[in-house]
Order: C-alpha cells, then sequence, then structure tokens
C-alpha cells in the first residue's frame, strides 16, 4: 500500500489529556486503574475513567449531542492542537474533501440506559429530553464530530467492536486510494457505560483488580475510556525524519466464535502477515509489537501463540491495556497513539501490574521500559465476532 | 467529482412485502402491486444449531439477503470480502439490555451481551460461511447505507476486489420505537466487482451529489425508503428492476447525497 502520514495525533485516557500527560505516564509507569466507582455500579472491579468529563461543555448550539461519549470526543479533540490542524486541514483541501471516520462500540448507549430508570410509569415512555440519534445511535459520535468542524465529506462510524478504531484506519486508507478524499480524520471514543461492565461480567471476563496482561494469574479485562484521533494525509514530498506513516494494515475474522477467539490465533495471524505484506516488511523489520493483550486468560494465550507464529519468540512486545484498561472501540485508536508516540520519542513502554510473566507465552513481553530508537512497530486490535485488524506503523526516515 | 465504479453481480432483498429480489423485481417494475406485509425472516440454517439459537433477527436478515446475493452471483461467501451497514445493531436485543440494567437484577446473559454489538451480523456470518476475510461494520444512521455502498465501492476500487454490501435494519420495541421508528426488519445486499462478467446485472458509477434523493412513486414504498434506513438503496433496486439506463439520486448525508449512474450489463 501507498504509506499515509499520521501529520497529527493527539489520545486522551485515563492516563492524561493529550500526548504529554500520557508520555510522562508511560515513562513514569503510573497506570490509570482505579477501583470502579462509576455511576451506580456494583462490580468488584478496577475501570480506567477520563478524569472530570462531566465538567465538559458541549458548545451550545451542539447541546443536543451532550453525553458521556460526545464530552470525551470533545475533551480529547482540543489536545494537542489537533482541533486547529482539522481546520487547518479543511482550509487546505476543502471541507468535503476530508473524510470522518471513528470507531466506536457502545457510543452513547450509557444515556439510553440511564433514560430506562425514568420511564413513565403509566405508559412506559422515555423521558421527553431522550435524544437517541445524537446520544445512544452509534453514529453519533461521527455526527457530532462532523457537525463541530463542520466537516460536509463522507462520514461514518466503524463499529466492529474492539477492532473499530483500528479499522478506521482501514477503512479511510481505501477512500484515500480510490480519491473520494484527500485526507481523513481517523480515530475512535469510547465511554463507560453498563452494558460493557455487566457484559463483560457476564462473561467472568472482568478482573476484580487492575487487569495484569500476560501475568501468569491474569484474570481478566479492566475496562477503561478513551479518545483517539490521527489526521491522516498523502504523504509529501518532504518530511521531518520523525514523522510517522502507517505503512500496513491487515484484517480478517476468524469465523470462528461471537465471544473466544480462534484457539490457534488463526485469524490473528493472518491480520499481523497481511500487514506486513502490506507494509513489504520481513518480520525481522518490527521494533515493537503493541499487543491487544487484554489479560483474559484464552486471549493473552491466542494473541501469543498468533504473534509466535508470525514473528517467533525475540520481537520486544507489550500490552498498554494494564496503564489504560481495554478501551474496548478506542484500543485500536489508542494504540496507535502510542506508537506514534513512541516512534517520535524513542519508547517501547512495558506492560503494567505484571509481576510474574506466564512461562507459557514465550514472547519478549517488556516489563522494564525500553528507551531507545524504535523505527517499526505494529500494533493488534482484536475483538468479538472474531473481527482483526493489525496496523504497521514507522519513522519516516 | 471522482466516480466510483463496480458491476452489481447479485442482489439481496427482503423486507416487508419484499420476500426476496425477483419479488421485490416485479415490485418496484410495477408489475406487480406492493402489498406491506410483516417482514418474516428465515431460519439461518448455515449456522450450528447452537448459534442458530442464539442468532437474533438482524443475524437472521443478514444472512438472508447476504446468501441470496451471493448464490444470484454464483460465487462462494467464504472468498468475499464484506461491507455490513446498519443504523443500529439488534433492537430488541438493547431493548431487554436497557431494560435489565434498569431493575434490580443486572445479570444480563453472555448471550444477551455478544449479541448487543453493531457487528453481531458480521461475527455470525463469519460462523455461518467460513469467510476468514475482511469485514466492516459501519454505522451512519439514516446515511447508512449510502455509507456502507461507499466503503464497499471504495474496496472494490482501492483493492481490486469483489465484495458484498449487507444493509439491514430492525425495528426497536416500544419505548425505543417511538426515539427511533423503524417499523419492521429490512435489507439488501449487493455484490460488487471490479470488472464485467458474464453474471454482471448493471454498472454502477457513483459520486457525491449535491442533488435531492429520488422519491418512489408508490406511497407505501416511499414510506419504507424513508422510513427504513437501509431502503434508501430502493431507488437503485428500481432502476434495476426496470432494466433502464438511469440516473437515480441516493439519500445519504444532509451535506451530500449519492448520485449513481446505472448501465445495464
Amino acid at each position: 500500500m501507498n504509506p499515509l502520514w499520521l501529520s497529527h495525533f493527539t489520545a486522551t485516557s485515563s492516563i492524561g489529556r493529550g500526548l504529554d500527560q500520557m508520555l510522562a505516564a508511560l515513562r513514569q509507569r503510573r497506570g490509570g486503574l482505579a477501583p470502579c466507582a462509576f455511576e451506580t455500579v456494583d462490580l468488584a472491579t478496577f475501570i480506567g475513567a477520563v478524569a472530570q468529563l462531566d465538567a465538559v461543555q458541549l458548545p451550545a448550539h451542539l447541546a443536543g449531542f451532550d453525553c458521556r461519549n460526545n464530552r470525551l470526543a470533545l475533551l480529547g479533540l482540543t489536545q494537542d492542537g489537533f482541533a486547529e490542524a482539522v481546520r487547518a486541514a479543511i482550509g487546505k483541501y476543502g471541507a468535503q474533501r476530508i473524510g470522518l471516520l471513528l470507531g466506536t462500540s457502545t457510543s452513547g448507549i450509557l444515556q439510553t440506559e440511564l433514560a430506562y430508570r425514568r420511564r413513565d410509569p403509566a405508559t412506559g415512555a422515555l423521558p421527553a429530553d431522550f435524544n437517541y440519534r445524537s446520544t445512544h445511535n452509534t453514529f453519533s459520535v461521527a455526527d457530532f464530530t462532523r457537525h463541530y468542524f463542520g466537516l460536509t465529506g463522507p462520514a461514518v462510524v466503524v463499529s466492529s467492536a474492539c477492532s473499530s478504531s483500528a479499522k478506521a484506519f482501514a477503512s479511510a486508507r481505501r477512500m484515500m486510494a480510490a480519491g473520494l478524499i484527500d485526507a481523513a480524520v481517523v480515530g475512535g471514543v469510547d465511554s463507560l457505560c453498563l452494558t460493557t461492565l455487566y457484559g463483560f461480567n457476564s462473561l467472568g471476563l472482568i478482573s476484580d483488580q487492575a487487569c495484569r496482561p500476560f501475568d501468569a494469574r491474569r484474570n481478566g479485562i479492566s475496562i477503561g475510556e478513551a479518545a483517539a484521533f490521527a489526521l491522516l494525509e498523502h504523504v509529501p514530498e518532504h518530511l521531518d525524519a520523525d514523522a510517522v506513516l502507517l505503512r500496513g494494515i491487515g484484517e480478517s475474522s476468524d469465523a470462528y466464535h461471537m465471544s473466544s477467539p480462534h484457539p490457534d490465533g488463526l485469524g490473528a495471524r493472518m491480520a499481523m502477515q497481511d500487514a506486513l505484506r502490506t507494509a513489504g516488511l520481513e518480520p525481522s523489520a518490527i521494533d515493537y509489537i503493541h499487543l491487544h493483550g487484554t489479560a483474559t486468560q484464552s486471549n493473552d494465550a491466542v494473541e501469543s501463540k498468533a504473534v509466535q507464529d508470525a514473528f517467533g519468540s525475540g520481537t520486544p512486545c507489550s500490552s498498554t491495556k494494564g496503564a489504560t484498561g481495554h478501551t474496548l472501540g478506542a484500543a485500536g485508536g489508542v494504540g496507535a497513539v502510542i506508537c506514534a508516540l513512541g516512534l517520535q520519542r524513542g519508547l517501547m513502554p512495558a506492560g503494567l501490574n505484571t509481576e510474574q510473566l506466564d512461562p507459557a507465552l514465550k514472547l519478549d513481553y517488556l516489563l522494564e521500559n525500553r528507551e531507545q530508537p524504535v523505527a517499526r512497530v505494529l500494533t493488534n486490535s482484536f475483538g468479538f465476532g472474531g473481527t482483526n485488524c493489525s496496523l504497521v506503523l514507522a519513522r519516516a526516515d | 467529482m471522482p466516480t466510483l465504479t463496480a458491476y452489481i453481480e447479485g442482489i439481496g432483498l427482503l423486507g416487508p412485502g419484499l420476500t426476496d429480489w425477483p419479488t421485490g423485481q416485479a415490485v418496484l417494475s410495477g408489475r406487480e402491486p406492493y402489498q406491506p406485509r410483516k417482514t418474516v425472516l428465515p431460519s439461518p440454517v448455515l449456522l450450528p444449531a447452537a448459534e442458530r439459537r442464539r442468532s437474533c433477527a438482524i443475524v437472521k436478515l443478514t444472512l438472508a439477503v447476504g446468501l441470496e446475493a451471493i448464490a444470484a452471483a454464483g460465487l462462494d461467501a467464504a472468498s468475499l470480502p464484506s461491507v455490513f451497514s446498519a443504523s443500529g445493531a439488534d433492537g430488541e436485543n438493547c431493548h431487554i439490555i436497557c431494560e435489565m440494567l434498569a431493575s434490580d437484577d443486572r445479570q444480563i446473559s453472555p448471550t444477551r451481551f455478544h449479541n448487543s454489538v453493531h457487528n453481531v451480523a458480521a461475527g455470525y456470518w463469519g460462523i455461518a460461511t467460513g469467510a476468514m476475510t475482511t469485514s466492516s461494520v459501519l454505522s451512519a444512521y439514516d446515511a447508512s447505507f449510502g455509507a456502507g455502498l461507499l466503503e464497499a465501492l471504495t474496496q472494490v476500487v482501492a483493492d481490486d476486489t469483489r465484495t458484498v454490501l449487507l444493509a439491514c435494519d430492525t425495528a426497536y420495541p416500544e419505548p425505543l420505537y417511538r426515539a427511533r421508528p423503524i417499523p419492521d426488519a429490512f435489507g439488501i445486499a449487493l455484490v460488487l466487482a471490479p470488472q464485467p462478467s458474464a453474471q454482471a446485472l448493471a454498472q454502477i458509477a457513483v459520486s457525491l451529489t449535491d442533488a435531492g434523493a429520488d422519491q418512489l412513486d408508490d406511497a407505501a414504498l416511499e414510506y419504507l425508503r424513508l422510513a427504513i434506513p437501509a431502503a434508501r438503496g430502493l431507488p437503485l433496486l428500481r432502476s434495476i428492476a426496470l432494466r433502464q439506463d438511469q440516473q437515480v439520486v441516493l439519500d445519504y448525508l444532509d451535506s451530500a447525497r449519492l448520485t449513481a449512474a446505472i448501465t445495464l450489463c
């Protein structure tokens, strides 16, 4: 594939607003997970909540979009000069020539969960102030964002569970290659809600402590929330040496089970190998793998096997979900931003919370940060329904 | 304005009073009167027994239209990339989860939860067909058909591959119905190819436009087009049913519609 340039990127999660806070947290190995005190949730688990989301105010003319997910979107968009970069791109390319492709899994469903507590006792009707379209609906976060910027080009939400925001990069690449757009705002936003907390609990997949990816005693995920964005442009003639490029993308489906990965990691391996193939790279060219690494027993075991089959055991790798929690539909975007930051600043972040590596998982899993030049990385995102997406990012030099 | 071109090789259709593409063809061409009747979703026989039991309306709908389109094109579903586009996931399942979460007992079942994801139909599609190919799963509220069509066309054009578009919506029960009044299940599937072939029905060339969307003459069909996002694709199907080379405008976003030049093969 023709590489694309991540001309701007940003992420906001439980480890901080914007890149500086994220980098500082990663360098100091500071996690954002804390005992769950979200809403009325009565589960013994840890979550990665974004601080002070309740204080975020949407612009008055977009007040109809007000919900936790769109507040998080706005908070994320306004870090690191990202919104200014989008406005500059509109000036350069035109509002209809910029695509908007965002991933989310649950969008603003929290709004509906809360509205169901306020149903009319006589008729069962939802309260009059409930606005399905601009909050709950899956498209809401993209609809909010396009109105926020005045974007008039193609806009869509990608919603394939936990691969959503990685696959937004893939759809944007096709749209740009087909000539429909000149640039794309991509990424993902997912926020805390009861559906995912109680849902993952029903599957026995949430940990009672801060999640421990690749630990022998790992016992489930910690759910987090995040907003991550990137502006994708065609590669210009001259680039700074530390510019970050999207070099390869691999996508596949397990065709196996709704909530369990393929036991041999076949789909995951196909996605990684396709990402390498489209990048024109051998496995040995990858310096670091940002794992999906959710910290469930089966997910980490299967991903480990898939990575081993595609790369062998020698490539340094880690999961950052011990820091941010599993941000579900935003996880792919967060992974891409952490990788882009690592490429620019020379950091392979260690996994947090992992005390005793599972000896059955034969990968070079990092328990200490490595501060060294990083040239090419791969990041994995896998999800319910057997959806897999791997991205290869690289420095321009 | 760039134009995305592909060949339609197979069509699947299921909705109120439209039991398959041949029936829809007769209705849309005016040969048969349109008689709305509640959509009947077939049992997804391709799924293993356990998954068949767990499957929900959007899964049954998607499998039905997708398999019809692919059979008409004479292709193997396992070989095709796919694009799933829907305004929301399964409506009934969402309602039951929200009801439980508002009750004293929030212990939703694992099946309820994994059926709640927007890509539930894509997941079951993979299990039913064995397709390990990429699948894009999209939502754009009322623009979902147009968004799905654009994604499918960019797959065809950028990656020089066949793909299947599955645009499907199901109804929410009350009280969500009042907030999102989709009256019934409706789906359109299109197999798209980069090159002409013996089975090609029509070439479509699509670009963005400022023009307003085409309407349908039959009032009941026009109601359907406006009430269900996937039915925004009906003007495209009508043109093929009429066997006429035509330029149709399909609804998309408030900021742009899609114009499709249709040339029969």
